[in-house]
């Protein structure tokens, strides 16, 4: 049978070039890159590389700016809990958006059980976060403002450069979650006013286990993980060598091919959003129809359950991902989809189709193509569909 | 995650549709949790004579909605009172530990249609 990943957000394959970057970093080049001898020194030089490759991913001027984590969700604990903590004498409140990452998010609620206040601004409809909203929750005891460069699940593109001047304006550390967003759309902390930039690995086609915070020099931080110093003294621990060399050359390929692969992908993306809307009545797209990252597909299917679309697409040898309560480990549908609007049901219904550099066109006709059977037999099921929708 | 069984009535459901003239609906759930269900039965002499389903929901909430017709059908009125959740688990190899509670809900759908039809019936008398 066919086998299509749509579900890329969820995880990626290793980029070939990368996995050839890694292998001698396994077997031939082993040191520690502490060790002042050749065999550490050989993979300090492979750790710097790696460094300068992620820094002009993102258009950080200095590499020694950028640290190595296990992941996103480490990058993101380590920046919100990282500044609030070293900060608090100056402030005690962080701003946040309610669209966030779980890593985000319950980061910042472990802040508030620890004294910090917390405020989760809204989005509209679209998820994109109110800036007026954003300006008015700003006092003196502001520290951290965090949001998200693009929204994983529903792919909106947050206004970045806008936040990012607002928060210069008023000397407030601007953290941006880019774990969705790097690689696929250009990043400038630089022209961005980005203090603290969190990235992972996996996203753009390297190894899983590894990540990157950006941090501008001068940021106020103190560590979460504590141990022999590594990493300018805020990510103890032994460096994974071949992790690290691999998420440096996903980004130095991401970087080349960002231009031509985007393009590639908006085609893709707009061509699977318009033959569903087309072919399928009562569905809907969720998020921005623009400001959208080009490999973010999110439709919402009237009178159906998520988890059903899911398994029936598993049976046609297509993966997707969904909103629905009964796809999280919670049990409540997607924080995101009910953040912009939507009732539970139409949450329940949403599915999300990631695309990933293997995607091709036919994938996308593929899936455009066996989806109206699927959706009319679950909504032939389902108490909710109307009669005439059955015709 | 979840058993054969439950994916073969996810894909082949059985008994599913409205009756009609049914003697008693029972809807349980709600679609605002992510699953709800009606279940329709036909009562003669006492027995179920026909017994199907319509559901909003995951796949574990479509498998048990497909198993308790199975279950039910052709069995007395009390016999029908007597399957359990746990039964209907249990007739589909078991179910994740998530979906026990949320989404087994076509025993407690069931008894909702006989109650139902019961209530006609005292009703009518």
């Amino acid at each position: 049978m066919r086998r299509i990943c749509m579900d890329y957000q969820a995880g990626a394959p290793t980029d070939p070039r990368v996995l050839e970057a890694m292998m001698p970093y396994f077997t031939e080049t082993f040191g520690n890159p502490s060790s002042p001898h050749q065999f550490g020194q050989e993979t300090k030089t492979a750790v710097d590389h790696a460094r300068s490759q992620v820094a002009e991913l993102i258009g950080a001027k200095k590499a020694g700016d950028v640290i190595f984590t296990s992941g996103g969700t480490e990058s993101n604990n380590l920046a919100i809990r990282g500044v609030a903590h070293r900060n608090r004498e100056k402030g005690d409140h962080v701003i946040t958006t309610k669209i966030e990452h779980m890593s985000v998010i319950n980061t910042c609620k472990s802040l508030q059980k620890e004294g910090f206040k917390v405020t989760f601004i809204p989005v509209d409809k679209y998820g994109i976060i109110d800036l007026e909203r954003l300006k008015s929750e700003i006092n003196e005891r502001t520290i951290l403002v965090s949001v998200m460069y693009a929204n994983g699940e529903i792919g909106t593109i947050e206004l970045i450069r806008e936040i990012g001047s607002i928060c210069h304006d008023k000397k407030i550390y601007f953290h941006v979650d880019a774990v969705a967003a790097a690689g696929k759309i250009p990043i400038d902390v630089e022209r961005e006013n980005i203090n603290l930039l969190s990235i992972s690995s996996n996203d753009m086609y390297g190894p899983k286990g590894v990540g990157a915070l950006y941090i501008r020099e001068g940021t106020g931080i103190v560590p979460v993980v504590f141990g022999g110093g590594q990493e300018k003294g805020l990510r103890s621990g032994s460096e994974n060598i071949p992790g690290i060399v691999g998420m440096g050359k996903a980004a130095e390929i991401a970087k080349n091919e960002m231009f031509s692969e985007s393009r590639r992908m908006v085609e893709l993306r707009d061509r699977l959003i318009n033959n569903i809307i087309r072919d399928i009545p009562h569905s809907y797209l969720n998020g921005h129809p623009t400001e959208r990252l080009p490999n973010n597909v999110n439709i919402r299917f009237s009178y159906i359950e998520g988890e059903s679309l899911i398994l029936s697409l598993d049976m046609e040898g297509v993966a997707v991902s969904s909103g629905s309560a009964c796809t999280s480990k919670t049990l409540e549908p997607s924080h995101v989809l009910l953040a912009i609007g939507l009732a539970h049901e139409e949450a329940h219904g949403s599915l999300l189709f990631s695309l990933g550099r293997q995607t091709s066109k036919e994938d996308v006709d593929y899936v455009s193509g066996i989806l109206p059977n699927i959706v009319k037999r679950l909504r032939a099921m389902s108490p909710l569909t109307p009669k005439e929708e059955l015709g | 995650m979840y058993s054969q069984k439950v994916m073969e009535h996810f894909k082949n459901p059985r008994n599913m549709g409205e009756i009609p003239d049914a003697d008693g609906v029972g809807t349980v759930g709600n679609p605002i949790c992510g699953d709800m269900m009606q279940i329709f039965i036909k009562v003669k002499d006492n027995r179920l004579e026909d017994v199907k389903f319509k559901t909003f929901g995951c796949g574990a909430a479509i498998a048990t909605s497909s198993m308790i017709t199975e279950l039910a059908k052709g069995k007395t009125i009390d016999e029908a009172l007597k399957i359990t959740r746990a039964d209907v688990a249990d007739a589909l190899e078991g179910l994740p530990p998530i979906k026990m509670h949320c989404s087994n809900l076509a025993a407690d759908g069931l008894r909702a249609a006989i109650e139902d039809y019961l209530k006609k019936k005292e009703a009518s008398k």
